[in-house]
């Protein structure tokens, strides 16, 4: 497996020196432009201590530890990258088939006006990516890059196009579907140019086709070999009002992640799928609102029938609920559901203006958010056919209720060094479903009131300390949601360099009281610069974890870590 | 056999480099402006003033603390020292959405674009945000600084000043 992964990395270095050797010698027209050099370094390495009270398991290497390098070459037109990657072993927490070191990533491209061609690993999203997208995001070890080749042409102003084909990067090798993928956009006041000059409206139109090929061996059923899914968009903005709509389908694909449970059994289901995606926002100075829905039935689209997880996904499924950073109103969060869903969020944030009553000498911002996203309701079909739909949905039908969050969030300046934030949530959460993807799991629904005050105090210029204090109360009879809780967080920065804090995690509603545990974890950094070292103890839940001004998702443990990220 | 590889690689990209690191023009990436008109990032340019490029997102809140910051003083700071911001949001289709309304509500006054699948983030090697970059007067990246802590608004001034004076800099 890694082997052939291996090979094609061999055959790609080859290439790629060779190119840039070419380019080295020969390439008089970009010979004069600078070259340069970038790269970018993480290591992170955590020692385990096995704490059976919160769940850390004992680690038999003692030590984990994740790292990788970017390196990326530019000479004008030109440019090259490499990325390698190491895991021993890989950190608690992610996928364990993050075995071992190798190169992960490497590209070549060249664009001017007309071409921009790329051969290696490839990132690329067509519209909000309902079926193509392909990113990386080191912090949660996801990285599905297509490794092949993409064009981008712009034949004429206003018009873009894209193709490209490829494999999707799985761990140290590639998965065994081709993905083909084409799209096109156009943005019509460019096209027009001066005739458009003083229309105030914007309209910007796209649509793509992607499909998989993979062959089946299956005796039972038939398995399409080749599922394609298209899809089409629309901007339109003016002035202050953006509209955003997206449609896409996907033809029939069973699938392990595209499946319909019928009393308690999960069955390949041949259905259809279909997401839709709207967004519409007004946006003036001080004020703005936001709304957004979305509708998804059957759109896990993997270049892999097989796998499951987030492992080979060719689309992204955007969440339409708030993304909290604080540890309590993260504690829950929601994720998408690709089997079906639906649901929508809406927004206001506005300024109560500098010298009014509210506002005071320094204005106060408040955002209101509420969001929201159910099941579908599946109608089963009686069909008992290898290839049958098993279950239909209608749009006017929404299923039972998946996640809720209202929010409220003022931020105010009170005086040139004291400045505040201070919330209020009420969140809702199916956690076998959510979480678990278990409908008929053990866990209880989650309903939640959280509060966090959040105040920093500046002095002598650029000396800081800031203070969180965080509660979140929940039915404190269900064993296995923990209860409720109640953090502290202190950090203290003398300078722009250095920063140290303290937090406090106080399980105080654990409906164990032997459980009724604080989690405490004691951090201190260093920065300079691109530099920057961070050293941590203590005992560490789940979750979105930001200190020091850095935001990463960081696994349950209980031990002493070093993070290094360096950039040149 | 792989180490040997990734010598080989880096090697030879190093060995026709002759120069490196700081000092280098902004790379060529597409960014979408709030409108959706695409622009090439190697066409930002300020008059042969200073520019500060900051990558941020709507869910990162020291990001936000820093943008705020920054905006109680851009006036002076535009009037001063001519300089100007460039806000890149790296946000993905999950809160593109929310950042023209996030800008307006919060009442920036700087660039905005939106990076949504990350090539720009990619090709300026950036890893987490808050990350800023200052580019002095003739288009060269010159500074940058990862994560943000109350004040440091004030510590990237002092360098902006210095960079409109033509001076040195240092981290």
């Amino acid at each position: 497996m890694l082997n052939s992964y291996f090979k094609s990395s061999v055959t790609a270095a080859f290439l790629l020196t060779f190119i840039l050797n070419a380019f080295n010698i020969n390439a008089q027209s970009i010979a004069d432009e600078a070259n340069s050099v970038h790269g970018y370094f993480q290591i992170d390495a955590q020692y385990y201590k096995p704490d059976t009270l919160i769940g850390a398991p004992p680690v038999p290497e003692k030590m984990l530890s994740n790292a990788f390098g970017n390196i990326n070459y530019t000479k004008g037109k030109f440019s090259a990258g490499v990325r390698y990657e190491a895991y021993n072993n890989v950190m608690q927490g992610f996928d364990t088939r993050y075995k071992g070191q190798g190169i992960t990533n490497r590209f070549a491209r060249y664009q001017d006006q007309l071409l921009d061609i790329t051969i290696g690993n490839i990132y690329e999203q067509f519209g909000s990516g309902l079926i193509f997208r392909t990113y990386y995001e080191p912090g949660l070890l996801f990285d599905n890059s297509l490794d092949g080749i993409r064009v981008i042409s712009n034949p004429v102003r206003g018009l873009t196009l894209k193709g490209l084909v490829g494999k999707q990067r799985s761990f140290f090798t590639v998965g065994p579907g081709i993905v083909r993928g084409f799209d096109g956009e156009l943005n019509i006041n460019e096209a027009l140019d001066s005739l458009a000059k003083n229309i105030k409206t914007k309209v910007i139109l796209g649509g793509s086709f992607v499909s998989k090929n993979q062959s089946s061996q299956n005796p039972d059923f038939v398995m399409p070999e080749n599922v394609g899914a298209y899809g089409g968009r629309m901007n339109i903005m003016r002035g202050g009002f953006n509209f955003f709509a997206e449609y896409a389908q996907k033809e029939n694909d069973p699938s392990a992640a595209n499946y319909a449970s019928i009393g308690g059994k999960n069955y390949y289901s041949y259905q259809q799928g279909d997401a839709m995606f709207l967004s519409t926002s007004y946006a003036t100075k001080g004020f703005s609102i936001l709304l957004q829905a979305k509708r998804i039935d059957n759109m896990s689209f993997r270049s892999d029938r097989d796998a499951t997880l987030q492992n080979l996904l060719i689309n992204f499924l955007p969440a339409t609920t708030k993304q909290h950073t604080y540890l309590m109103p993260a504690f829950s969060p929601y994720a998408t559901q690709p089997t079906g869903e639906v649901g929508g969020m809406a927004e206001i944030q506005f300024k109560v203006p500098k010298g009014s009553a509210l506002g005071g000498k320094y204005g106060m911002d408040i955002t209101l958010n509420a969001s929201q996203a159910n099941l579908l309701k599946p109608i089963n079909i009686n069909d008992s056919t290898t290839t049958s739909k098993l279950y239909r949905t209608n749009y006017e039908e929404a299923g039972s209720e998946l996640y809720h969050d209202f929010f409220i969030e003022i931020t105010k300046k009170f005086s040139k060094k004291f400045k505040g934030t201070f919330m209020f949530a009420n969140q809702f959460n199916n956690i076998n479903i959510v979480q678990h993807n278990t409908p008929k799991g053990p866990y209880k629904n989650v309903l939640a009131n959280i509060e966090v005050i959040d105040l920093t105090y500046k002095y002598k210029g650029n000396s800081a300390i800031r203070m969180e204090l965080q509660g979140m109360q929940r039915d404190n009879s269900d064993t296995l949601n923990l209860g409720s809780w109640v953090v502290g967080l202190i950090e203290w920065t003398p300078n722009t360099h250095i920063f140290v804090a303290a937090i406090d995690q106080y399980n105080y509603g654990n409906p164990v009281a032997s459980l009724r545990l604080h989690y405490v974890y004691f951090s201190a950094g260093y920065t300079s610069g691109p530099h920057r070292i961070s050293l941590s103890y203590g005992k560490q839940r789940a979750g979105i974890f930001c200190v020091g001004g850095v935001c990463r998702v960081v696994p349950a443990s209980n031990g002493f870590a070093i993070s290094i990220t360096s950039s040149f | 056999m792989k180490k040997i590889i990734l010598a080989l690689l880096v090697v030879t990209a190093f060995a026709f480099t002759s120069s490196r690191g700081d000092g280098d023009k902004i790379p060529a990436s597409i960014v979408k402006k709030l409108d959706g008109t695409k622009v090439n990032t190697n066409t930002f340019s300020n008059g042969g003033k200073p520019i500060i490029i900051s990558f941020w997102a709507t869910w990162c809140k020291p990001c936000k603390k820093e943008l705020d910051a920054i905006q109680e003083n851009y006036a002076d700071w535009t009037k001063e020292t001519g300089v100007k911001l460039i806000a890149i949001s790296i946000d993905d289709a999950r809160s593109a959405g929310k950042v023209v309304t996030d800008v307006k509500s919060k009442g920036w006054e700087y660039e905005v674009y939106i990076d949504e699948n990350s090539d720009f983030k990619r090709a300026m090697n950036v890893n987490n945000v808050p990350h800023t970059f200052l580019v002095d007067g003739s288009g060269k990246i010159v500074w940058s600084h990862n994560s943000y802590t109350e004040g440091d608004e004030d510590a990237l001034y002092e360098n902006v000043k210095k960079l409109a004076k033509g001076e040195a800099l240092s981290h």
